[in-house]
């Protein structure tokens, strides 16, 4: 008999039963919204999806009354801005310190419980001392993102370094590499992509830290506009930018994905499908 | 699926013996607290044979989005916000209980500007869409100014005190206890505050219409344990001073502070005053300058295609905005028993 488990659907079946769990959700949520709107029609907590198509519309193509910039888009760059600082600066920081830390023993002595301790720290509960640091701007909200993923790229990538089998560097070492050409040869071909999944592991917490930083203080942004509507319940504004942020996420992802299997090839030879 | 829908359904039903309202903590709100643990709340629920139970919310904005979606029957809200979220959301609500109107609870703090005027081209940090932003627009109006003339930046109130220590925040909008705290900062100046615009900030207690419909004797026990603890709070001797000190307790603060608070908002102390005040013929004025406001920062929805698109019913009657979508009631009915002594 076949085994369940040796059952592989193909491409098309694929793509069709991926489809399914969503189809029901949209199904489950219409029928909850027509429920809810069929004992009161101004019903804002289930909107149909009708409304929240019509309202996005007009927020992707009209002009803001007050502003006279169109929100949506005007949201996503300025989100995208303070998310691509974010995660450039703590990507950068990673790398330079978890090479660092993984490959000098001297730096990993000194500063590896530092950097251990500091991963630690809740970066929400520092936001006041952040404020008063670096003000209310733009600043803040870059380094609420920094500190709150860096020190985890930090420690992923010294302990991938740090895992490089002795063997290798001794090898480098009898074939006259000096340490930046070890760290250049050796560990660095090896730690990115590791550095780039690490990466997008971190996605998800660094969208988490850009809508609460811009929960707190912003004049735009995703995050902003949904703490800002959430003041009038409109879910026709907050269910499409929720879907939109995950679309957002989804697609770095993916992206980050294709750029690691094609970087580096032999990372990925024993994945399985 | 059920689950969904069946807090709505939950709201709608006819005769029932339990009730849930929700309060945040806010000067004018305090004594929910007080009667609550002290067994006045019991003691009226039990005189009527029903039971309520009073919930404190810590989030403001999540107290009225439960209460809309049909968790709470009723819940403490300021006029504003009765308009926008609940009755702009199809949830039929009734003022029952005017408290107060923020008599300089509210106000404009600037580190630099010295009036209205200094503010032009500022950045000024407050809770969008809130009570703050409207006693700005009222604040810039008076001084012919418009919205525009500033720069509005969304803060969140708790982290208000902290914003205002930053070097980049110039001026704040906020309300007590926040604002006795950026006022007591070294050489600001409050510019503006609700006491200029008295009667339009107003804080009360909403409840579901086809509830207290249906259950009248829901919105008696209410009034009857509101007037109960009001009557402590104001009293001026020891006995007064004590319930005073809990609820300062409670709010964070102390007897001095909670007295601070209590000077700047208008408490109507006994039922008399509530009733003058929700059938005077200023309350429709106010409440129709909360409309454009509201209106005007697309508050009232995107169905919405006037101010007039929800409808107000005051106790006279008279009707402001769509009478066929009436969906925020003005009532003094309940209050009037309490001050005729009918309870």
């Amino acid at each position: 008999m076949r085994r369940a488990m040796n059952i592989v659907p193909g491409r098309g079946t694929r793509v069709l039963l991926a489809m399914l769990p969503f189809a029901l959700l949209a199904f489950v949520y219409v029928l909850g919204s027509a429920e809810r709107r069929a004992a009161n029609p101004d019903d804002k907590l289930l909107p149909p999806l009708s409304q929240m198509a019509a309202t996005m519309t007009r927020m992707a193509t009209e002009p803001d009354k007050r502003t006279g910039s169109i929100v949506l888009w005007a949201d996503t760059s300025a989100s995208l801005q303070r998310l691509g600082l974010g995660l450039g600066f703590a990507t950068l920081t990673g790398l330079v310190l978890g090479l660092a830390l993984g490959i000098l023993p001297l730096v990993r002595g000194t500063f590896a419980p530092l950097v251990g301790v500091i991963s630690m720290i809740p970066p929400m509960a520092l936001l006041p001392i952040l404020f008063i640091v670096f003000g209310l701007g733009e600043v803040s909200k870059v380094v609420l993102i920094v500190i709150g993923i860096a020190p985890f790229l930090v420690r992923d990538l010294a302990m991938t370094v740090g895992a490089i089998p002795i063997e290798q560097m001794v090898k480098a070492q009898t074939l006259g590499a000096s340490t930046w050409q070890t760290v250049l040869r050796v560990a660095l071909p090896q730690a990115m992509p590791r550095l780039i999944e690490a990466l997008r592991l971190s996605l998800g917490p660094a969208f988490l830290f850009l809508i609460s930083a811009e929960a707190i203080a912003a004049e735009n942004g995703l995050g902003y506009r949904i703490f800002l509507v959430r003041r009038y319940l409109a879910m026709d504004v907050i269910l499409p930018y929720v879907a939109w942020i995950t679309l957002l996420a989804f697609l770095f992802d993916f992206a980050l994905a294709r750029i690691a299997r094609k970087g580096f090839p032999w990372a990925y030879v024993g994945e399985r499908v | 699926m059920a689950a969904l829908s069946m807090p709505f359904a939950a709201a709608e039903a006819a005769p029932k013996k339990e009730f849930n309202i929700a309060w945040t903590i806010y000067v004018g709100w305090m004594p929910w607290a007080y009667a609550a643990e002290n067994g006045i709340v019991r003691k009226w629920a039990d005189k009527y044979g029903i039971t309520i139970d009073v919930t404190q919310i810590n989030d403001y904005v999540e107290s009225i989005n439960q209460y809309t979606a049909g968790k709470f029957d009723g819940v403490t809200l300021t006029n504003m916000d009765a308009l926008t979220i609940p009755a702009a959301g199809g949830v039929d609500t009734t003022a029952l209980i005017i408290g107060d109107f923020s008599n300089g609870n509210d106000g404009i703090v600037a580190k630099k500007a010295k009036d209205i005027k200094g503010l032009k081209g500022e950045s000024i940090n407050l809770v969008e869409l809130s009570v703050s932003h409207y006693l700005l627009a009222r604040a810039l109006d008076k001084s012919s100014m418009a919205e525009k003339d500033v720069k509005v930046v969304n803060t969140s109130d708790a982290d208000m005190v902290a914003a205002f220590k930053s070097a980049d925040v110039s001026t704040v909008v906020t309300w007590n206890p926040l604002l006795a705290e950026v006022k007591a900062e070294p050489g600001v100046s409050l510019v503006f505050n609700s006491s200029q615009i008295p009667g339009e900030i107003i804080d009360m207690l909403g409840v579901n219409t086809a509830t207290l419909k249906d259950n009248p004797d829901f919105g008696k026990a209410l009034v009857g344990i509101w007037y109960e603890t009001l009557a402590l709070v104001v009293d001026q001797s020891e006995k007064g001073k004590a319930v005073r000190t809990e609820l300062g307790k409670l709010s964070g603060t102390d007897l001095a502070g909670y007295d601070a608070q209590l000077a700047a908002t208008k408490l109507f102390a006994t039922p008399k005053e509530a009733v003058e005040f929700t059938t005077s013929a200023a309350l429709p004025k106010t409440m129709d300058l909360v409309r454009t406001f509201s209106f005007d920062h697309g508050l009232l929805g995107d169905g919405a295609k006037s101010k007039d698109a929800v409808g107000m019913q005051f106790p006279s009657g008279e009707i402001l905005g769509n009478k066929a979508n009436v969906k925020l009631r003005f009532d003094a009915s309940f209050m009037k028993l309490a001050a005729d002594g009918k309870l």
